[in-house]
């Protein structure tokens, strides 16, 4: 059988959406989400370690407000990605498949989601706040 | 006796043999970076400020600087690995999907590198 007439299973289009699985598709695209950053956190430390000139150059781009709004939504990705990749591990470790267990862990991933992102946010407006 | 066929064992299908250590490292990083993530964030937070003096003098220090290289080499691994798994299960056609897959390497490669340079420098020399 080519690749091409191999079934494909069932995926998000096919499903009517339930959260637990609007969970799983945002830890990937999440994941996508930090790879993008990563890049820009590698440029800061390259800034940085290149000298004034350029770290006042990479400060003016971390200055650009789109540029912060992304970082925001970084720190959001960043504990996202940390409370649902556990919760991964736990499923690889054989627990938590029962579907009230699941939907409750979503719940709680959301929760430790929203009010780690605001606890760093409003420690994190200091340095927005202040100018890089 | 293997019950696949020699040409399905030459055009490559089935398994490559390599799944669980792709799975295991996957969830290996994901440990490390559940630590050092946390870490950098609150690093950051606890800076007094963003200056290049300030981020100079942190990593000047042998543990900002060991965390970091262990952090930069973590975070470059899972997303390497991660974005890989995506680009398989999205991207159709095998021509594209390999350069995809080279190029996404390359790119990762290129900033673990650049990375781990530009904290060797501030830990080793860098004179704010």
């Amino acid at each position: 059988m080519s690749p091409q007439s191999r079934p494909l299973s069932p995926h998000l289009q096919v499903y009517r959406p339930m959260y637990t699985m609007v969970l799983s598709i945002s830890h990937r695209i999440s994941g996508v989400f930090q790879s993008i950053g990563m890049l820009l956190l590698v440029y800061w430390l390259v800034a940085a370690a290149g000298g004034d000139g350029a770290y006042a150059t990479a400060a003016k781009l971390f200055g650009n407000p789109l540029v912060r709004l992304a970082i925001a939504a970084w720190i959001v990705a960043f504990w996202f990605h940390l409370f649902a990749g556990i919760r991964h591990l736990v499923w690889d470790a054989g627990y938590g498949f029962e579907k009230q267990v699941a939907r409750r862990s979503a719940r709680l991933v959301l929760v430790m989601t929203s009010l780690a992102s605001l606890f760093t946010l409003a420690l994190a407006w200091r340095h927005l706040g202040g100018g890089a | 006796m293997s019950l696949r066929s020699p040409l399905g064992y030459v055009l490559g299908h089935g398994s490559a043999r390599e799944g669980v250590h792709h799975w295991w490292h996957i969830r290996t990083t994901s440990a490390a970076l559940a630590v050092l993530g946390v870490w950098f964030v609150f690093a950051l937070l606890t800076l007094p400020d963003l200056s290049r003096g300030s981020v100079v003098a942190w990593l000047g220090r042998p543990f900002s600087a060991v965390l970091m290289i262990l952090f930069v080499f973590s975070m470059v691994w899972h997303s390497l690995l991660g974005v890989q798994v995506v680009v398989e299960d999205y991207v159709r056609g095998k021509g594209v999907r390999v350069l995809v897959l080279v190029l996404l390497r390359f790119i990762h490669v290129f900033a673990g590198a650049a990375a781990l340079f530009a904290v060797l420098k501030l830990a080793l020399g860098g004179k704010a």
